[in-house]
């Protein structure tokens, strides 16, 4: 199932909380929406499961508009759309099995085949046996399991994933973001995934879009991105993920009067011992602050801060020159 | 006391118990319904499925009026309703109107808060599913809500006690009845203390009837 988004706009009085959005979601992949608390995501969401309505714009799957659907249509649409939440939102009052069986009852599925399909989602996400459960005897991510299993009790085409991992530690993170990535396979689902996580993005996602004050900033292939932000706000959640933002930056910076720089090593340049060929050839230090590999959507990125120093500042242009020669991507912070 | 007098107190417990079953049991049926339309038709920040702003705001008026109005009078302005259904406006059977159409209202708000306490998330989960208004309702809202409903049910009994023991005192029958025409305008204060405990230990054993069944529900949770 693709889906398309047309210069959807909300507000709630004077907050523009979704401001002219158009986003194409391909059919049978995982995308992710990220954003900071208050960026729209939660809006976003609920404009494209057709929770709420667009003040304008349109929504469409597949071919299908469907933000103007009646009210029956639309509860009809959401049968077939799974969803799942930072909090769970399971049913207290129902053990794990007749939590997974809720949408299949509406649906009125027969009771042999809601059981069986009870136990096969339960395998699916590697609860077998814990049908009679109660919720409030399991973990955060066994209960997120449950939510999911409930999600795709029927067949749905769609996985909106709501902060689905925002609740969790990050062992039991990686565990759900694994099942969701092979459930989407299974299933050949299209899977949103909505988060303030850049790991989650990128340990799942295919492709992203960066969303800030109800717009969406930069868009496109997550190994992109993450070897070459535009915006500052990517380049904000990046710097978070490797861990040197600036609080812990100060700790490892002592010169204060050297300008710093962000080298990016995409794929293929990861290998090469570039810096060391670069100090010796020019004659100046690299003070290294932070630095990382990380591998997005199977292809290595390599991440450093690092002061360059030098007696004659004239060869810093030339060196960054060199660095961009190589296939290095260089941000210039230099007195920022 | 004599035999005799232990006979009235046999008698009036049997009455007080009748009152307060039959008219937990009109007021339910007349609250719960009330209760739900109140809270789904409050606004979407409180809980509501499916706000009706206007309906909303008369049905709290009529709830709040007649939740407001002193018993006793109530009482005495519903006779005339009592005469129409059961042809008397005199005995036990005549009091249960009153004391129905009088909880009724308390009923409501009981049953509101207890809905209005099940999470926004779960409700919007079952929305997001594709639930009808009716299966959130009572496939959702109620069975999460079902302890706090059967604390709001226990509280209503006991509720109904202390108004049926006033509703005695115009000629309803029962324990308060004996109360007031025994032990204090005959003087006996013996009967009063009688009918008195009797009351006491009726709301102590339902409080904790209604304790039990939801901590159980609780257990199971």
């Amino acid at each position: 199932m693709r889906i398309t988004l047309k210069n959807l706009k909300r507000s709630y009085g004077q907050l523009h909380a979704v401001n002219d959005v158009s986003l194409s979601i391909p059919s049978n992949t995982i995308f992710g929406i990220i954003g900071k608390s208050g960026a729209g995501k939660s809006t976003l969401v609920r404009l494209v499961s057709l929770l709420e309505k667009p003040d304008s714009g349109e929504v469409y799957y597949d071919d299908k508009r469907v933000d103007n659907l009646s009210k029956n249509e639309l509860m009809m649409r959401r049968r077939h759309i799974g969803m799942i939440f930072q909090n769970f939102n399971l049913f207290s009052s129902r053990n794990c099995a007749q939590n997974i069986a809720y949408p299949m009852e509406i649906n009125g599925y027969k009771p042999e085949e809601i059981k069986s399909r009870v136990h096969e989602l339960l395998s699916l996400v590697d609860l077998e046996g814990r049908e009679n459960a109660r919720i409030s005897t399991l973990s955060g991510g066994q209960k997120q399991r449950v939510a999911i299993a409930r999600a795709l009790s029927c067949r749905p085409d769609i996985l909106f994933c709501d902060e689905a991992t925002s609740a969790l530690d990050p062992q039991t993170t990686s565990s759900i973001l694994d099942l969701i990535k092979d459930i989407q396979k299974r299933m050949s689902l299209t899977v949103v995934m909505i988060t303030h996580q850049m790991e989650v993005v990128r340990d799942t996602c295919k492709e992203v879009a960066v969303l800030n004050d109800g717009e969406v900033v930069e868009q496109g292939k997550v190994a992109d991105i993450f070897s070459n932000p535009q915006n500052p706000v990517t380049k904000d959640f990046l710097s978070r993920l490797l861990g040197h933002d600036e609080r812990t930056s100060r700790v490892y910076q002592w010169s204060h009067q050297k300008g710093s720089y962000v080298l990016r090593f995409p794929g293929n340049v990861t290998d090469q011992p570039i810096i060391s060929q670069l100090s010796r050839k020019y004659g100046v230090d690299f003070n290294l602050r932070a630095g990382g590999v990380q591998v997005v959507d199977g292809e290595e990125i390599g991440t450093m801060m690092v002061d360059i120093l030098s007696p004659d500042e004239t060869v810093v242009p030339s060196i960054l020159k060199d660095l961009r020669a190589q296939g290095v991507i260089v941000e210039d912070h230099h007195g920022s | 006391m004599g035999a005799k007098l232990w006979i009235l107190v046999g008698q009036a417990t049997w009455q007080t118990l009748v009152m307060v079953f039959f008219s937990t049991l009109f007021s339910l049926i007349l609250g719960l319904p009330l209760g739900i339309l109140l809270t789904v038709t409050s606004p979407e920040d409180q809980g509501g499925i499916s706000p009706r702003p206007v309906m909303n705001n008369i049905i709290g008026r009529i709830v709040n009026v007649l939740r407001s109005f002193p018993f006793i009078i109530l009482m005495i302005l519903l006779f005339p309703l009592a005469r129409l259904i059961l042809g008397t406006s005199i005995g036990t059977a005549a009091t249960i109107v009153p004391l129905s159409i009088a909880a009724a209202p308390f009923v409501a708000r009981v049953i509101e808060s207890a809905l209005k306490e099940v999470d926004p998330g779960v409700i919007q989960a079952a929305r997001a599913m594709g639930s009808t208004n009716s299966q959130i309702v009572f496939k959702v809202m109620i069975p999460e809500a079902m302890p706090s409903l059967v604390s709001g049910v226990t509280l209503t009994i006991i509720n109904l006690i202390g108004y049926s023991a006033m509703a005695g005192a115009i000629g309803g029958g029962g324990l308060g009845d004996l109360a007031i025409r025994y032990g204090y305008q005959r003087f006996r204060g013996d009967v009063m203390f009688v009918s008195v405990v009797v009351i006491l230990v009726l709301v102590e054993v339902i409080q904790m009837i209604g304790n039990r069944i939801a901590a159980k529900m609780m257990a199971k949770r």
